[in-house]
């Protein structure tokens, strides 16, 4: 069963394709296949991680964001920009400077996504100690996890935590303070500046919420260009000043990798980078691992900071926002302004921070019906045994295992194996011609039609 | 559907294999979630039996519409009081064993937990068998 208002933010763009399969062999759920020479994507299995992004050598897999210029359609608009932002340039340039080249390009507020941390904070201790038999919760901070467990752990989802994200909390404070301030919601706009595919995705389709407060998406590095290029130009004399409230050190690594576990208590434990993930979690249904109470789970390496949007080096982010984490301190900032605004947050986002619980989508059923499956699987097993079991991917499909359920569900054809092309050509009942033809299918007539 | 996979007793780093792809043939044949957590810790801390305490096995599955049924049978030395093995928390294992997160006394009475039908029979210094039923449709 498909998800109808299921949103990928990442596109493949037919034209730019040159069918090379970096991303199908990357890919941690097996969405990716290649026809008529070009890669496809399976809606829904596709999580959103964006590695086939990161490995396209050709750029022909975008992440589709929203027009800058939708910003003025709004009378109020705000950036909504994560810690990580500050962590893509070096040392020497502010939070402040960045955010003040915001507001040249046309923003009239920017916030920072993290404000919302210290809001959720209080409410997610509530939440563990009221779950504590539920073991482990998992985060649910990373879209690109939640999707991943929906399709491929569906066991797991009630370990969900079902919080939203600081982002959703964030938007919601910043939507109902300007409110308060006299600003109609309909002119108030909130652009979320985002590291990942995943965050798009979330925001265009949320699970467990019905619709976003969040108005727009706009990709980081098209704004590091745009803020770095200003920033190198004016050699930092900027003229408007944002306000800004401080963040905690716990708000500034709540993205990064330990940023949520180091808080919440009992064990607690961090994993990045998707394929540690699955492998962790693989490990996690069998029970190998007891008595764990908190799983932080992150689908890049070194969480946001590694985010596919981002330009700078990862570790380096990592260091800086260490850095300003340090100074800054745990806690609350201090401020009684900034604390009372915290308090009144917490109250009255009370009912708003709780998402419903997360519905499977297992992509892994060869059928519905269990005695289909029965059917089918034994099929899968039969044209198992006659694939060489190299993964070559040269059936467009990315091993021979996912070929052979890939023919069973009508996807794809036996004689698309090379392997099994040759033994048909040596029986007599496939020719050469024929082989060939087939591989157009497969791969294009580009790859072909090459004089050797 | 049949499955029989080899089980090599003391090696830890491969514990849990055999297991790991039962759990994906029952999701592929859309088995209830329940069911197959069940099926697989069951079958997990009985695959972890077989390499903590004996010396090498075989598990066979066979899966069909209404049930799974799961056989581990192994070589090795078998156990002298079935009744006390199944008590909570008891345990023959040795101290290395325990260092590596094994051992704990509670794989045997888990197992019961979680199967609908369980039998275990063994022969002192031969091995053990034992037998596990989960049935698909029950309670849904
Ligand atoms: N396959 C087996 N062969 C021999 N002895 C076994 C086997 N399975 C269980 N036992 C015995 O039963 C005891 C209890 O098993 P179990 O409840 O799984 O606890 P644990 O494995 O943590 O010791 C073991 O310590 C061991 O003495
Ligand atoms: S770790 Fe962060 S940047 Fe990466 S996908 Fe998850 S939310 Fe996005
Ligand atoms: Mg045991």
């Amino acid at each position: 069963m498909r998800d109808p208002d299921f949103h990928h933010a990442l596109k493949i763009v037919r034209e730019l394709c040159i069918g090379c399969t970096h991303c199908m062999n990357i890919c941690p759920t097996e969405a990716i296949r290649v026809k008529n020479g070009k890669a496809v994507l399976i809606d829904n299995r596709c999580v959103d991680c964006g590695f086939c992004y990161r490995v396209c050598p050709v750029n022909a897999i975008i992440v589709e964001q929203d027009d800058f210029d939708r910003i003025f359609e709004y009378k109020v608009r705000v950036a909504l920009v994560p810690a990580v932002m500050t962590g893509q340039f070096a040392d020497n340039i502010t939070t402040r400077q960045i955010h003040s080249e915001l507001m040249e390009l046309g923003f009239t507020h920017v916030y920072e996504v993290e404000q919302g941390v210290e809001v959720l904070y209080e409410t997610m201790k509530e939440y563990l100690e009221n779950r504590k038999e539920t073991k482990p919760l998992i985060s649910s901070f990373c879209p690109a996890i939640v999707r991943l467990i929906q399709v491929k752990f569906p066991a797991l989802v009630d370990n969900l935590i079902h919080l939203k994200p600081p982002l959703d909390v964030s938007a919601l404070d910043f939507r109902r303070q300007l409110a308060e301030q006299g600003y109609d919601n309909n002119e108030t706009g909130i652009f979320y500046i985002t590291p990942c595919a995943a965050k798009i995705a979330a925001v265009k389709s949320p699970v467990g919420e019905k619709n976003s407060p969040i108005t727009g998406v706009i990709n980081m590095n098209f704004i590091f260009n745009k803020v770095f290029t200003r920033i190198k130009q004016r050699k930092g004399n900027s003229c408007i000043i944002p306000e800004t409230r401080n963040l905690t050190g716990r708000a500034i690594m709540w993205s990064l990798t330990n940023g949520e576990s180091t808080h919440t208590g009992g064990r607690s434990l961090a994993v990045d980078e998707i394929h540690n993930v699955i492998n962790f979690l693989e490990q996690l249904e069998n029970e190998e691992m007891k008595d764990i109470d908190f799983l932080e789970l992150r689908a890049c390496d070194e969480s946001c900071a590694g985010g596919v949007l981002t330009t700078a080096n990862r570790f380096f982010t990592v260091e800086r926002l260490k850095k300003l984490a340090a100074r800054a301190g745990d806690g609350v900032t201090g401020n009684k302004k900034d604390n009372n605004m915290i308090e009144r947050a917490k109250t009255r986002l009370k009912k708003q921070i709780p998402i419903q619980p997360v519905r499977p989508r297992s992509m892994l059923k060869l059928d519905e019906d269990m005695a289909e499956a029965l059917r089918k699987m034994k099929r899968v097993e039969e044209i198992g045994k006659c694939l060489p079991d190299v993964d070559c991917a040269a059936c467009g499909s990315p091993s021979c295992q996912s070929f052979a359920e890939d023919i069973v569900q009508g996807y794809a054809k036996l004689n698309q194996c090379v392997f099994v092309q040759r033994i048909f050509e040596k029986k007599g009942i496939l020719s050469s011609e024929e082989s060939f033809s087939i591989m157009k299918e497969v791969w294009g007539s580009d790859k072909l039609d090459k004089n050797c | 559907m049949h499955y029989e996979y080899a089980i090599e007793g003391g090696n830890f780093s491969k514990a849990g294999l055999a297991s790991s792809e039962v759990k994906k043939k029952l999701r592929q044949l859309n088995v209830d979630n329940q069911v197959v957590k069940r099926v697989v810790v069951a079958l997990y801390e009985a695959e972890v039996n077989i390499v903590a305490h004996a010396y090498n096995g075989t598990m066979n599955v066979e899966i069909d519409e209404e049930k799974i049924l799961l056989v581990l049978q192994d070589s090795g030395p078998g156990i002298p009081d079935i009744e006390k093995a199944m008590e909570e928390g008891y345990s023959t294992a040795s101290p290395e064993v325990r260092e590596m997160g094994f051992g704990a006394g509670m794989g045997l009475s888990n197992i019961k937990k979680n199967v609908d039908h369980l039998d275990i029979s063994s022969e002192i210094g031969k091995g053990t068998r034992v037998e596990m039923i989960t049935y698909i449709n029950r309670g849904r």
